[in-house]
């Protein structure tokens, strides 16, 4: 799941529930069922650890008298000598929380754990089903009574959102559409943050979510800049609550990737039958597609043999495709090494990838018009032969070196947005992929080249213009590196080149300087 | 001498000419718009330089910027076309003359690229058809370094055929190659020549300039220009500044010129 940035009031409404004692309310349930006594003075659940017996969870008995999570054993016994001690069973723990998330899916499709004792719900448009979202929590809230466990709610558009409203919110809490005021006078503990750097936001004065949008953003932003992930980073995560940037959870059952097989009742030797197979395959994938609105992204086709072998071929296609035709030709061209063997008795399509794909109107002009192939296939069959990196696209990047002010990309993402090249910096056409030197005659070290040797052939110079002087980028490279001194050239038959010299004579930075050619005027 | 009084031979000859020059225009930049573009053109150059794949740039430009667009009878504005590129390059080929870079491209072209690398002449072959074949394409770009074997008449001719069926341009730079058979409709020499001196630096290499030799062709006869593009337009001009003051349409102006000459 990810919740989409954007409209935040149409899109997702997340039911964040979250069990304050769940560890001391599950030690409860798991005594009465053995026949045991509750307890009725201080309790607390130790774990073993190399120095000594440590809380982990305290009744509300033992909290008053001062025990606390984390605590060594022996500490709280100094405060509150009639404390009683149970095991701890954090397995235990993690096996009934993911009962309950299987249980939770009744309000809603899908659900997920939210470790050590939490639960999220998608509840997005099925609060209706319930009554209205107040009748939805106060249906939970029955529900986990009677199971005596005690809850706090919370639905908003984020999970980080229902997280931070059930934990630091009052209880029951729903918001729609203003959730900045609604979470601006919550602790910064509710974004979910180590502890370390709750310590750094305390001192600088921040104490709640709606500090952090007073001060600035930039402010933090250097602070926190080295910080990538999002439990060190409280930008990240106030726009993971804001759902600003997306927050992949894992459900608790995960989606199946849609699947089609075909059991041979007699073994298949030949490529003939192979390949009708397959595209009976390709077909029921479409189909099976085509109803949940899905494309494919990726494709894997297993052959099980009948001498216990499995051969796996994978395809993967630069946009979502469910045409069988386009399918059964990208598999025939990876077909061709299929060893049968004894014979193949068992064929699987699996849909890896998946996005979603609207039906769509069917050619009837267009096809007629321009019979040829679209993008995505003609750029999946390049791929599909030449291999993933053979197709790409060259794309801009933030660098004064060229050979890095360079980069290749996929062929049909979508290019970065960048600043604009100057346009008095005439590149060359092409550019090779390494420099190849050339042996330079100059009238003075600095001066212009006059002739040069480059693949054996020499090179009167005719005109020149330069030098545009390049330097290393010494935020990057060591200090040793010499700079670029590049030239435009043409020689005496016309021919076009960009050559530079590296270094500067007495730049100590090694002997004379080397003389490179790099590219090919048009 | 003037012409009027010429001899009856030499008035024969004008005519057949006439007729001829009817047949067999001369090729000139921006016959896209007259729909009379070939789609499959070879452009053969040394890898040494850039004056192959500059040249077989500022050609496929120069159709692509000529070619009729929008509904002319509705009156409805062209919208711009821009559809990708196909640059195809064999991996010998990129590595003797350099792969694209994307800052020195021209502008109709920079942000529309896509390049394939190709192990083999079969594989570049291979993705030149599909390109070719692809609706979504503006025009194909390929760079095959030598003869190989793979790139028979059978091939060149296979290209020649899928290029004219699906309307997609071809163009095809030959690095170091023999001139082989090939079905190309338009087949090219390029070598770099002297550019003109800029403006402001006289010392400073300016503007492309290639000479260009178009050595075979369907419907053309052959010749040899200078090419350079000024302000977005293709420009062909003669080496010999006598050959671009006479009509440029009527081939027969050489013969004509020899012929007074011997005359005179």
């Amino acid at each position: 799941m990810s919740t989409r940035s954007g409209d935040l009031g149409s899109s997702r409404r997340i039911l964040a529930i979250w069990l304050p004692a769940f560890a001391i309310d599950r030690w409860r349930i798991v005594t009465r069922e053995a026949g045991g006594t509750l307890d009725s003075g201080p309790l607390v659940l130790i774990a073993d650890t190399a120095h000594g017996p440590r809380i982990e969870a305290a009744n509300r008995i033992a909290t008053d008298a001062g025990a606390r999570r984390g605590m060594m054993l022996a500490d709280a016994r100094t405060l509150c000598p009639e404390i009683a001690t149970a095991p701890s069973d954090p397995a235990g723990d993690l096996a009934f929380l993911e009962q309950l998330a299987v249980r939770a899916r009744r309000w809603g499709p899908w659900s997920a754990i939210d470790e050590p004792d939490g639960l999220l719900v998608d509840v997005t448009a099925v609060a209706h089903l319930f009554g209205g979202e107040e009748a939805l929590l106060e249906d939970v809230r029955a529900g986990f009574a009677r199971r005596d466990l005690a809850i706090r709610t919370a639905i908003a558009p984020t999970a980080g959102a229902a997280w931070a409203l059930a934990h630091f919110g009052r209880a029951g809490a729903i918001v729609d559409r203003e959730l900045e005021p609604a979470l601006a006078d919550l602790p910064v503990a509710a974004l979910r943050l180590g502890s370390d750097v709750l310590t750094v936001l305390r001192r600088l004065g921040l104490k709640q979510i709606g500090d952090i949008t007073t001060i600035g953003r930039d402010a933090l932003q250097r602070r926190f800049r080295k910080r990538k992930v999002p439990e060190a980073n409280p930008l990240l995560r106030l726009d993971q609550l804001l759902g600003r940037i997306p927050e992949p959870l894992l459900p608790v059952i995960e989606q199946h990737a849609p699947f089609t097989q075909r059991r041979l009742m007699e073994p298949i030797r030949h490529r003939a039958l192979l390949d009708q197979v397959v595209s009976d395959l390709a077909g029921d994938m479409a189909q099976l597609l085509e109803s949940k609105g899905l494309g494919a992204r990726r494709l894997e086709l297993g052959l099980w043999r009948v001498d216990g072998e499995v051969a796996v071929r994978r395809l993967e296609m630069s946009a979502a495709t469910r045409d069988p035709a386009h399918i059964c030709r990208l598999f025939a061209a990876r077909l061709d090494d299929i060893e049968a063997g004894f014979g193949i008795e068992l064929l699987r399509v699996r849909a890896s990838w998946t996005e979603p794909l609207a039906l769509a109107q069917g050619y009837i002009e267009a096809q007629a018009e321009s019979p040829g192939t679209s993008l995505a296939t003609c750029i999946d069959r390049l791929t599909v032969r030449l291999g993933p990196k053979a197709v790409s696209r060259p794309v801009p990047f933030a660098s004064h070196i060229p050979e890095r002010a360079q980069r290749w990309k996929p062929p049909l993402e979508r290019e970065p947005p960048t600043q604009g090249m100057l346009e008095f910096h005439a590149r060359p056409l092409k550019m090779l992929d390494t420099p190849e030197r050339i042996a330079v005659l100059y009238a003075s070290p600095d001066g212009y080249p006059q002739r040069f040797r480059w693949r054996g052939r020499v090179h009167e110079v005719a005109r020149v213009e330069g030098p545009e002087r390049i330097a290393p980028e010494w935020w990057r490279e060591r200090g040793s590196v010499r700079l670029r001194d590049y030239y435009r050239i043409e020689d005496e038959r016309g021919r076009r080149y960009w050559i530079y010299r590296q270094g500067i004579a007495g730049d100590g930075r090694g002997g004379a300087p080397d003389w490179f050619l790099q590219g090919l005027c048009a | 001498m003037p012409f009027a009084t010429t001899s009856l031979p030499l008035a024969s000859l004008v005519d057949a000419g006439a007729i001829a020059a009817r047949n067999s225009t001369r090729w000139r930049p921006g016959l896209a718009a007259a729909g009379k573009a070939a789609l499959h053109s070879e452009v053969f150059a040394s890898p040494n330089e850039a004056a192959g794949a500059g040249t077989a740039l500022a050609l496929a430009l120069d159709d692509w910027r000529n070619l009729p667009r929008g509904d002319a009878h509705a009156g409805t504005p062209a919208e711009p076309d821009a559809r990708p590129v196909l640059w195809v390059q064999t991996r010998d080929a990129a590595r003797l003359s350099g792969r694209p870079y994307q800052a020195g491209l021209p502008k109709e072209v920079r942000d529309r690229l896509i390049h394939v690398l190709a192990d083999t002449a079969q594989d570049a072959l291979f993705a030149l058809e599909e390109g070719v074949r692809c609706r979504d394409i503006a025009w194909v770009m390929g760079e095959i370094a030598g003869n190989p074997k793979a790139l028979d008449f059978t091939a060149s001719r296979r290209l020649t055929l899928a290029s004219e069926k699906y309307g997609v341009p071809l163009f095809l730079v030959r690095l170091d190659a023999a001139r082989d058979l090939s079905s190309a409709r338009m087949r090219w020499d390029v070598t770099s020549a002297a550019s003109d001196a800029p403006r402001w630096n006289a010392q400073a290499p300016g503007a492309p300039v290639w000479r260009a030799e178009l050595f075979r062709a369907r419907g053309h006869a052959p010749g040899e220009w200078l090419l350079h593009e000024q302000g977005g337009t293709l420009k062909a001009r003669r080496e010999r500044q006598a050959d671009n003051d006479t009509g440029a349409l009527n081939w027969t102006a050489g013969l004509q010129r020899r012929r007074l000459s011997q005359q005179a």
